[in-house]
C-alpha cells in the first residue's frame, strides 16, 4: 500500500519553481529517502506534505488524506523532525515531550508510558529532566527525533536527520532511524545531502535536482545500474582515450569530467591492465588509475554530470535565494 | 470545544508560564522598572504642580499610568515572542500540530495576559503600599478587568507586529516611533486634555490614541482623580480596541507559512 502519493506536486516562489511537478509515491513501512543537493527542493517537498506550505499546483495524500483538503488529519498522521531545531530550549526533554503529547491530545496514561518508551529508544531516559538549552547537538536531534514518534505517526518525516553532527553521532543516529522503522513499523520519509547517509538508510532512493526527480530506485539496483566497480583515471589525452574506450562493449558506461574519467564495469580488477594496455597503444599517458565499488554518488553523478560537492558550489538558486536557502533546500 | 483543543489551550498556556516563572531576570526587570518610576520620578515630583492635575500628590496621579505601562509593555513582548519562536523554530512544531490556530493563538495571548497580570498586580500592590489611595472596592474589580484588556490589547498588538516584521530590529523600531510617543500622549505621565500649555492640536489627538482610555479608565476606576472620561466609557472603548486588535493579531497569525 502506498502511505505517501504525489501528483504533480509543484511549488513556486515568486516565479522560481523550487519543486517541479513532483510524482512519486512511498511504501508503508519502507525508508524512503530524498537525495540532492541544498536548494533542491527536499524541504519544500516536507513542507507541503506536512501541510506547513500549500503547493501551488499539483496534490498529494499522505496515510489516504489529501494534503489540502484534509490538512488536520494530515497531521494528526505524521511526525516532523525539522532541518533547523525545534524545541523549547527553556523547558526540559521532558516537558518538550509532554508538550509535544498534550497538543496531539494524547491521555495522560498514554503520555507517560510513551515518553518512556520513546526515551528509551534514543537512550535519553537519564535525561528527561534536564534543560534542553544544556543538551549537546546530538542529544537535541536524539530528542527531536522521540518527539516526532510520540503520537504513534504512520510516517516520520525527517529533514536532514544528521545535518552538523560529527560522525560519531551520525552513526548513532543512523541506528536509532533503522530501530525505530523496526520496532515501531513508522514509514520514515527523509531527506539528505550525503550519500552514504541515503546509502546505508533507505530502501529506495528518489535523486531531486532542480526541483525535478531524476530518477526513484532502490539503492542496489542504482548503483547496479553503474556497474559493479567504478574505476576513475587520468591521463593526458582524454578525448582521445574516451573515444576508443567507448568501442569496448564491457564497459557499462563512461562519462567524462573536467579532469578525469569514470567507467562503469563488471571484475574492475581485471580491466585496469587492459585499459593500461589500450592507453599504451595510443601513446595515451595515465596519470593515475583508481578501482572502487560504486556509491550513490556515482549515480547522483551520472544522471546529474555533476558531483553534489561541485553542485553545492555553484548552484543557480545562490544568487536567488541567499539567506533563506537552507529552508528552502 | 473538543478535548483536544482544550488541551492544547492548556499546553500553550502552561508554556508560557513555565517560561514567565523561570526567567528570573524578566521577573525582576518588571518589579523594578516600574518601582523606579514610581519611586524616582513620582518622589522627585511629589510636589510638583502639573497644569490640569488637581491632586497635590504625583505619586498618586502616576501610579495608575504606571501600572498600565507595566502591563503593556511586558504584554507586548509576549506577542512579540512568537519571533523568538520563529527563529528558534519551535513555531513549526506548533503550526504542525493538528490544532486549529486560533486555539494556539488564544492559548497563547491567555498565557500573556495572565502573566502580565500578575507583573500589574505586583506594582498594584507596591503602589497601594505607597500610599495610592483606592476609590471603592467595584473600582478595584473595574480596575483588574481594565488589566486584563490591557493585556490582551498588547497581546494582540504584539502579534500584529510579529506577522509584519523580520527581526528585533524592527521591534525596538516601532516601540521607539509608535509606542513611546502614544505613551506619552497618553496622558499616564501627565494630564493632557486638561493640560492649557499644550497645544489644541496634541490635546485633540490625545482622543485618538488608544493608550489614553486605557490609562484613563484604569485611573477612573482605581483612583478616581484626575481622569477625564467616565470608567464605564473608558470600558465601552476599550472592550472594542481589544476586539478589533486580537481579531487582526489572530488573523494574520493564522495565516502564517513557514
Amino acid at each position: 500500500m502506498d502511505i505517501i502519493r504525489t501528483e504533480n506536486l509543484t511549488k513556486e516562489f515568486n516565479g522560481l519553481t523550487a519543486v517541479d511537478n513532483v510524482s512519486f509515491s512511498v511504501k508503508e513501512g519502507e525508508i524512503f529517502g530524498f537525495l540532492g543537493p541544498n536548494g533542491a527542493g527536499k524541504t519544500t517537498t516536507i513542507k507541503m506534505l506536512t501541510t506547513l506550505l500549500n503547493p501551488t499546483k499539483g496534490s498529494a495524500e499522505v496515510a489516504g488524506f489529501n494534503i489540502i483538503n484534509e490538512r488536520n488529519n494530515v497531521r494528526k498522521s505524521v511526525g516532523v523532525v525539522f532541518q533547523d531545531p525545534a524545541l523549547d530550549w527553556n523547558l526540559t526533554g521532558r516537558e518538550n515531550l509532554d508538550f509535544h503529547a498534550r497538543v496531539y491530545a494524547l491521555d495522560s496514561e498514554t503520555r507517560k508510558k510513551r515518553i518512556n518508551e520513546v526515551t528509551k529508544l534514543v537512550d535519553l531516559e537519564e535525561k528527561t529532566n534536564v534543560f534542553v538549552k544544556l543538551y549537546s547537538g546530538g542529544m537535541k536531534r536524539r530528542l527531536e527525533i522521540a518527539r516526532g514518534l510520540m503520537h504513534y505517526p504512520k510516517v516520520l518525516f525527517l529533514d536532514e536527520p544528521t545535518l552538523g553532527l560529527d560522525a560519531q553521532t551520525r552513526r548513532a543516529i543512523w541506528n536509532y532511524i533503522k530501530k525505530m522503522n523496526k520496532e515501531e513499523g513508522t514509514t520514515i520519509f527523509l531527506t539528505t545531502h550525503y550519500m552514504d547517509e541515503a546509502d546505508y538508510l533507505c530502501d529506495r532512493v528518489g535523486i531531486i535536482d532542480r526541483g525535478k526527480i531524476l530518477v526513484i530506485d532502490s539503492t542496489t539496483n542504482l548503483k547496479n545500474s553503474i556497474g559493479n566497480d567504478v574505476i576513475t583515471l587520468s591521463c593526458s589525452n582524454m578525448t582521445k582515450l574516451l573515444e576508443r574506450l567507448k568501442e569496448e562493449s564491457w564497459i557499462k558506461n563512461v562519462k567524462k569530467h573536467d579532469n578525469f574519467i569514470t567507467l562503469g564495469v563488471e571484475k574492475g580488477e581485471e580491466k585496469i591492465p587492459e585499459i593500461i594496455l589500450i592507453a599504451q597503444n595510443l601513446e595515451i599517458k595515465i596519470k593515475s588509475i583508481s578501482i572502487r565499488k560504486p556509491t550513490l554518488d556515482d549515480v547522483f553523478l551520472s544522471f546529474t554530470g555533476r558531483t553534489i560537492r561541485k553542485q553545492e558550489a555553484d548552484h543557480p538558486w545562490k544568487k536567488f535565494v541567499g539567506f533563506d536557502e537552507r529552508r528552502r533546500s | 470545544m473538543p478535548h483536544g483543543e482544550f488541551q492544547a489551550l492548556y499546553v500553550m498556556w502552561l508554556r508560557q508560564m513555565k517560561r514567565f516563572m523561570r526567567s528570573k531576570s524578566r521577573l525582576i526587570a518588571t518589579v523594578v522598572q516600574p518601582l523606579f518610576f514610581l519611586l524616582i520620578i513620582g518622589g522627585g515630583l511629589s510636589g510638583a504642580v502639573l497644569p490640569g492635575m488637581t491632586t497635590d500628590n504625583y505619586v498618586q496621579f502616576i501610579a495608575p499610568g504606571i501600572v498600565a505601562m507595566s502591563i503593556l509593555f511586558s504584554s507586548m513582548y509576549t506577542g512579540v515572542s512568537v519571533l523568538w519562536d520563529r527563529k528558534f523554530g519551535f513555531l513549526q512544531e506548533i503550526l504542525v500540530a493538528p490544532v486549529n490556530r486560533f486555539t494556539i493563538i488564544f492559548g497563547r495571548t491567555l498565557g500573556g495576559a495572565t502573566t502580565t497580570l500578575i507583573q500589574g498586580s505586583i506594582v498594584l500592590i507596591i503602589a497601594i503600599a505607597l500610599g495610592v489611595p483606592i476609590a471603592s472596592i467595584p473600582g478595584l474589580l473595574l480596575a483588574i478587568v481594565f488589566m486584563i484588556l490591557i493585556g490582551f490589547t498588547s497581546v494582540g498588538f504584539g502579534l500584529i507586529m510579529a506577522s509584519k516584521i523580520e527581526d528585533f530590529e524592527g521591534f525596538q523600531i516601532i516601540m521607539t516611533l509608535i509606542i513611546m510617543p502614544l505613551f506619552f500622549i497618553s496622558t499616564a505621565l501627565f494630564p493632557i486634555a486638561t493640560n492649557t500649555n499644550l497645544h489644541d492640536f496634541i490635546r485633540k489627538l490625545s482622543f485618538a490614541n488608544p493608550l489614553f482610555y486605557m490609562v484613563d479608565g484604569l485611573r477612573g476606576s482605581l483612583t478616581n482623580i484626575d481622569n477625564v472620561l467616565h470608567p464605564l466609557v473608558d470600558l465601552a472603548i476599550v472592550l472594542v480596541i481589544c476586539i478589533i486588535m486580537m481579531g487582526i493579531g489572530s488573523y494574520l497569525f493564522s495565516k502564517t507559512e513557514m
